[in-house]
């Protein structure tokens, strides 16, 4: 019977091809704009490390002027100072705790034909790569004794190995950076991360790190950050001022991997900075926080305010495209009175009937949607031509693709439900008379 | 004008009257939240920077090695650079307009002051800065050669003279002129000599955009320096290539990178406001289609199910206007209705987009220009079908079935 009616649908959507055709073309752009929109969104705002998100932490301390908050809220600043990550690194009273920040050195290749380059560098500890899980590909990470030996090691990125040495094992071997050689214990695979979480302050959509080293070997370079720097007061002259100055200008994040854990390393900072204040410093009140992964997205607003607005906007567009399908197959049902009529006389029950314009609306359902999913990849395709920056949450995944079909035959099925419920309550009397 | 039995007609189809209702009230929502929302990115991209952006453009130099000497070469290159044919100025600077990345500062009145009066960026400038940048001097004057300090990368500027845009001046004195006042930062004291019509500070978002000041120094970013160069008009391009080459060729032991004009600077700088306007423009377009589309098909509807009775209209005597008016009447009281329905939705979403984003009330104005928008478009979408209806022959009305 299915079959059948599916060939009644087909049948009677050709015999309107105009009608039929602005149906499926409503559905298909409606659902191409709320998808596309939906997609950028859902990727943007999407939990980056979902098995562990809860427990890695973002630290804040309150070091800011007595006389003003470091943002208009009242929040802390985002970022901390050098001698509050080192001291925090120090104590390790956390499962697993990283400083770092973002530094730019000249790569000077021993490959003569590949001329000297820039390069994003991350300056971190090695527990670094214990939290935030990129896989190795060759090699692994630095140990704690080469962080505190201030080593000259780095691990690199898929992308420069493959630069620098076709892609083969480099451990073992040296990088120039800045006239200085580094032996290279490691080397990353593949790392797709959707957002650089670790570092909001720096963007999150920004270029992706291509080398990590030893904080503390960084540190040594006496090179400022190529990141954000904020200071309340004058840092003084000269590096080791800025050492000790209150300018924040790293991030720093620790793994706590329970609840307990938690608060005890929350008890933890209160106390540090309760000592800091006996020395004269943290003047505000105490405001330490820890957020996790997805609170300290929200609250640095990686997903955009535009992309949110245009999700709202597209989604209000489906509405409309749908409350025009439900007036057409309202109208083209309504015409095939005389034929339900003569149906229903001749013995078919409302349940038949219903059955019958469901399944013409699901096959206009079904169509849009396969229409909507491939100019949903064209609406990401200018999503991505229109924001460069954003070419890392701009694709579809499966997930998306199932939603869209779903969406699509929901809709047309939402749609198709009023207009069936019309046609079957036709009275074959009313319709029979001439 | 016979709007009775039209009303009564529609009364009998309430459903296609409510759907296109919904469809107009809704479409008069979206268009006049998503047109004022683009007149807002319009305004946004139109702001000045105060700058010459037509012919100029910046580059980086990031020396390498023990034996780089980041401030000969900052001076070396500036002499080549200005001796380059087709190069108008170059200096050095730390950053520039829209470019996103730069210095602030706060300025006080007095040394001493707890809050600052107000929050500037610092454009560390070498020579020939006003005329690299196109920057205005609308008062005082330039910088002397004499005042052009270096500084070492991780020491504070403390120059002697500065020159600010016209905005900061006024907000820091707004009574008289600033030209010889003296203002603070980090508590050290410092002469404003010259005042400029506009430069925009590097940062979109930045609630004092205006606020900008110039400090005649040179101060490496440790082996790195930016320069800013401004070609003879219509060199632009040329020059930039030239440009690279020289500096690479000069000292090998650098990269020379980050070309860019600053034509691009600002294209990038607006990205996001361009491609909102575009995809909102998109959804409008898309929308009115489907509005008029869905029109059109619900009017066709109509005038095929009321064949006989247009008939028997005619056979009656109702002239072919008549049964266009017909039509154009009760398109225009389903599109009122719609409207009016629209015009309140389109004042929620406003409320939401207010409530949610901060962003300012929609002016009173689009509703009513949404409103005769929209009548139109309906109208010329059931021109269409009206035009068929009233070529329904009379004859129809004989016929059977």
């Amino acid at each position: 019977m299915f079959a059948y009616y599916l060939q009644l649908g087909l049948r009677s959507l050709k015999r309107n091809p105009i009608l039929t055709a602005l149906m499926v073309a409503g559905i298909a752009l409606g659902i191409a704009a709320s998808m596309t929109t939906l997609t950028v969104l859902h990727l943007m705002g999407s939990d980056p490390i979902p098995w562990k998100s809860d427990k890695l932490h973002y630290v804040q301390l309150d070091n800011w002027s007595p006389d003003e908050p470091a943002r208009d809220d009242g929040s802390p600043p985002d970022q901390v100072t050098y001698q509050d990550a080192a001291a925090l690194m120090k104590a390790a009273k956390a499962d697993k705790q990283a400083a770092m920040f973002k530094l730019v050195l000249p790569v000077q290749p021993e490959n003569k034909e590949l001329k000297p380059f820039s390069s994003l560098i991350r300056a971190t500890g090695s527990d670094f790569f214990g939290m935030f899980e990129p896989r190795f590909k060759y090699g692994a990470t630095w140990n704690h004794d080469q962080d505190d030996a201030h080593e000259r090691v780095v691990v690199l990125g898929n992308d420069i190995n493959e630069k620098l040495f076709g892609g083969q094992d480099s451990t073992g071997r040296s990088v120039r950076l800045d006239g200085i050689d580094y032996r290279i214990v490691g080397v990353l695979d593949k790392w797709n991360l959707r957002s650089r979480y670790y570092d909001l302050t720096n963007g999150a959509f920004a270029d992706p790190d291509e080398m990590f080293m030893p904080f503390t070997t960084a540190i040594d370079l006496k090179k400022r950050s190529s990141g954000n720097n904020s200071c309340w007061k004058s840092a003084g002259d000269g590096w080791d001022a800025y050492l000790t100055s209150d300018c924040v200008w790293l991030q720093m994040w620790v793994q706590l991997d329970s609840p307990q854990h938690l608060a005890q390393y929350k008890e933890f900072l209160d106390n540090y900075v309760n000592e800091q204040k006996k020395l004269g410093r943290f003047a505000r009140p105490l405001n330490n926080r820890l957020l996790d992964v997805k609170e300290w997205m929200s609250d640095q607003k990686v997903v955009s305010r535009d992309m949110e607005v245009q999700t709202g906007l597209a989604f209000a567009f489906l509405a409309v495209c749908l409350v025009n399908t439900i007036g057409l197959l309202l109208a083209k049902f309504t015409r095939k009175s005389g034929e339900i009529g003569l149906r229903r006389a001749l013995g078919a029950s409302r349940r038949e009937v219903f059955t019958q314009f469901l399944i013409e609306s699901g096959v206009v359902g079904l169509t849009g949607g396969v229409i909507g999913l491939m100019l949903t990849g064209l609406g990401l395709l200018a999503v991505r031509a229109l924001y460069t920056q954003y070419k890392t949450v701009a694709y579809l995944d499966w997930s998306m693709v199932a939603t869209t079909i779903a969406l699509a035959i929901a809709a047309a099925l939402l749609a198709g439900l009023y207009p069936t419920w019309r046609a079957c309550r036709v009275q074959p009397a009313a319709q029979l008379k001439v | 004008m016979e709007i009775r039995p039209i009303l009564s007609a529609l009364m009998r189809s309430k459903v296609s009257m409510i759907l296109i209702g919904l469809q107009v009230a809704l479409t008069l929502a979206i268009v006049c939240n998503a047109l004022f929302i683009i007149g807002q990115r319009l305004d946004r991209m139109q702001r000045p920077s105060g700058m010459n952006e037509t012919d100029t453009f910046w580059l980086g130099s990031y020396g390498f090695g023990a034996n780089y000497d980041a401030k000969a070469q900052q001076q070396a290159d500036l002499v080549a650079l200005r001796s380059m044919p087709g190069v108008v100025a170059a200096t050095s600077t730390n950053s520039v307009p829209m470019s996103g990345g730069g210095w602030g500062e706060g300025l006080s009145l007095q040394p001493g002051q707890k809050n600052s009066t107000a929050q500037t960026t610092l454009y560390i400038t070498g020579t020939q800065g006003l005329d690299a940048f196109g920057f205005k001097l609308v008062e005082g004057r330039d910088f002397r050669p004499e005042e052009f300090t270096f500084v070492k990368f991780g020491d504070q500027p403390h120059p002697q003279s500065i020159i600010v845009s016209k905005a900061l001046a006024d907000k820091l004195f707004p009574d008289s002129s600033a030209i010889g006042k003296q203002v603070y930062s980090e508590d050290k004291p410092t002469t404003i000599v010259g005042v400029i019509e506009r430069a925009q500070q590097p940062w979109m978002d930045s609630d004092s955009i205006e606020y900008s000041t110039l400090l005649p120094m040179y101060m490496p970013y440790g082996n790195s320096t930016r320069y800013l160069v401004r070609a003879e008009p219509g060199r632009r391009d040329e020059v930039m290539k030239a440009v690279e080459q020289k500096l690479v060729e000069a000292n090998p032991s650098r990269i020379v990178g980050k070309v860019k004009s600053i034509a691009d600077i600002r294209r990038d700088a607006y990205a996001e406001d361009r491609a909102m306007a575009i995809i909102l423009g998109a959804v409008i377009i898309a929308l009115l289609a489907i509005t008029a589309l869905g029109i059109v098909g619900m009017a066709s509807f109509w005038v095929a199910q009321r064949t006989k009775q247009i008939g028997t209209r005619r056979a009656l005597g109702a002239t072919k206007a008549d049964i266009l008016r017909y039509f154009q009447t009760e398109n225009f009281i389903i599109t009122t209705l719609g409207l009016i329905a629209g015009g309140v939705l389109a004042y929620a979403f406003s409320l939401w987009l207010m409530h949610a984003y901060q962003s300012p009330r929609l002016p009173w104005y689009y509703v009513p220009v949404g409103f005769i928008a929209l009548w139109l478009l309906g109208q010329l979408a059931v021109l269409g079908p009206a035009m068929r209806a009233s070529r329904v022959p009379p004859a129809v009305a004989t016929r059977n079935v």
